[in-house]
């Protein structure tokens, strides 16, 4: 009986251990999927172009690294002009973005006002039409407004995000009502109340909703297309896509890693400083922007 | 509680003058656009009303095959990435060691920029005359010859672009599957366990039925952003789809507004229509089901 007993116990010990293993294996098999393009495009970025080129069996790793591609691919395609248009692009759209959607968050948290519910109503449902439909009158607006090949061109339509406003809206209505009253009673203003009160404590939001469209911003790639075709006026995206194209000719694809790398990193810093509020704040209900 | 009407008003108008321009006038405008017959962008003339737009991108080959292919993508991609997400997601949720770091590294590709990062999957996969590319020596190994995945035949490019696509979309389904499962009521794992429920039944009749409602919005969520494909495949195959037959219904709509072949906002518009009522029946059909099978 007693002997039975072990011998069950031993079985599945020895079934929890086998489970364990293959699950081990199956989380460390995709982080290596995940990982290796990252691994690959900086291996490849420090490979020089001889080397790359008379390797038939691409190797898996280099003992001659080399950075002539990071020096090549500034001094012969506009990259740092690409990087400078993204930061200029996405900083100016973050901030009106955060500060427009801090004032209509406020209002539907905060303010009592006739027609409140149908327009946050109508608010919330313009959060399922798609970018597709609305980005072709976009495009003609714009055009028409002349305003092709600007920033205001490319920022004006990137700025608005119902969901931000839904996410802080939430956030505002979670303080408790007793600390307007209170500011009420000591005179203090609505702005006041929002600039002195509500944003400090809600702060872990706002900083989430900016990190998100950051991101979003960083990334962005169909409507800068649309309305830029000077190159000066370029984001990274299609400045990646213009050096694939014609910049550094299909075949330096060394350089074309580096620059990859380039585009890649200021997000994977950031990510890395930020993943957890990153992954918190598109686990309520992100969707890719 | 006192109303104060004009000061909300004030706060919500920058939001309201934004929305309304790029948001709500578009909508109705697209609308409109995809009626009037031969508008020209440049003159702001149109000869009349109609659905000759709508005629016309149905029969015009290159729409044909953006459609295909989305469907094709679709199909591959959505059961594919939600299986392969919740596979993960569940082995995620039964390590303790070493799991945060195992969940900041698959949510990584969520946070690259898809066309960078889309490069790179295209050295991987392509052929040249210097190199058959890693993909293809891997392939080798198994004894197979060499194929294009880039410049080569349909099933090899389709193949990539769904590789590439699931890559891209599982960060986010395995994100929202793993916190869905870290909210499954403990007790309820407690009272199998002392029952002696073997494993599998655990997880098919405690396991998915709690999780159904975010498998379903993953889902639905996953076919909604499967059919506006575009940017992965312009990370693979360049901007002119239409040339290495890998084009989606969301490429065609942007060819059609910009571009070599660009300069109709009205063709583009009944495009954009069109793909608006295939994701709406879908969307509808998916819902029908989940009534039917999911626990709330």
């Amino acid at each position: 009986m007693e002997n039975n007993f072990d011998k069950i116990q031993k079985k599945t010990k020895a079934k929890e251990k086998i489970t364990k293993v293959l699950t081990y294996a199956l989380l460390g098999f995709w982080a290596l999927m995940v990982l290796f393009p990252f691994y690959w495009m900086i291996l490849t970025s420090v490979k020089s172009y001889s080397a790359y080129n008379s390797e038939y069996i691409p190797k898996f790793f280099t003992l001659s690294p080399t950075m002539e591609n990071y020096v090549n691919v500034f001094a012969e395609v506009p990259l740092a002009d690409y990087l400078f248009n993204t930061v200029v692009f996405t900083v100016i759209t973050t901030v009106i973005m955060v500060f427009v959607t801090v004032l209509a968050a406020f209002a539907f948290a905060r303010l009592e006002f006739r027609g409140k519910n149908i327009l946050f109503t109508i608010f919330l449902s313009l959060m399922m039409i798609p970018n597709e439909l609305v980005i072709i009158t976009n495009f003609v607006t714009i055009t028409n407004w002349d305003l092709r090949n600007t920033f205001t061109g490319l920022i004006l339509p990137s700025v608005t995000s119902v969901f931000y406003i839904y996410l802080l809206r939430e956030n505002f209505a979670q303080v408790p009502d007793e600390l307007y009253y209170a500011a009420k009673v000591d005179g203090t203003s609505d702005w006041k109340y929002l600039t002195k009160v509500l944003l400090p404590i809600c702060k872990p939001t706002v900083i989430t909703i900016t990190i998100l469209k950051v991101i979003e911003c960083w990334n962005s790639y169909v409507w800068p297309r649309l309305v830029t075709d000077d190159a000066a006026y370029f984001l990274v995206s299609n400045g990646i896509q213009a050096i694939r194209e014609s910049g550094l000719g299909r075949e330096n694809i060394p350089a074309m890693m580096a620059a990859v790398v380039v585009i890649s990193v200021p997000l994977i810093v950031l990510y890395l400083i930020f993943h957890k509020k990153i992954m918190e704040g598109v686990s309520r209900g992100g969707t890719k922007g | 509680m006192e109303k104060n009407n004009l000061k909300a008003w004030l706060y919500l108008l920058p939001s309201i003058l934004f929305l309304g321009v790029f948001m709500v006038y578009p909508l109705i405008d697209v609308f409109i656009y995809s009626f009037e017959e031969g508008y020209n962008s440049a003159s702001g003339i149109f000869f009349g009303v109609g659905t000759y737009n709508y005629s016309y991108i149905l029969r015009d080959p290159y729409f044909l095959q953006a459609v295909k292919n989305t469907f094709i993508l679709v199909i591959i991609t959505v059961p594919l990435s939600t299986a392969f997400a919740l596979l993960i997601s569940v082995a995620l949720s039964s390590v303790k060691k070493l799991r945060e770091l195992f969940e900041t590294i698959f949510f990584l590709p969520y946070v690259t920029n898809t066309l960078a990062v889309g490069l790179v999957f295209m050295i991987l996969f392509k052929s040249t005359p210097y190199s058959d590319g890693l993909m293809n020596v891997i392939l080798g190994v198994f004894g197979m010859s060499p194929i294009d995945f880039i410049d080569g035949p349909y099933w090899a490019k389709m193949l990539v672009l769904s590789v590439y696509t699931v890559w891209v979309v599982l960060p986010f389904k395995i994100l929202i599957l793993t916190s869905a499962l870290a909210s499954v009521n403990r007790t309820y794992y407690d009272a199998a366990m002392v029952d002696g429920t073997p494993k599998w039944r655990i997880f098919t009749k405690i396991t998915l039925p709690m999780i159904s409602p975010t498998l379903f919005y993953l889902i639905i969520t996953g076919f909604i952003g499967a059919f506006k494909a575009y940017s992965d495949a312009v990370a693979l195959f360049g901007t002119n789809l239409n040339v290495a037959e890998m084009n989606t219904i969301v490429g065609y709509i942007y060819d059609m507004l910009y571009g070599n072949s660009g300069g109709y906002p009205s063709f583009a518009s009944a495009a954009a229509i069109v793909l608006f009522v295939i994701v709406l029946t879908i969307t509808c059909i998916n819902l029908l089901v989940s009534k039917k099978h999911v626990h709330y």
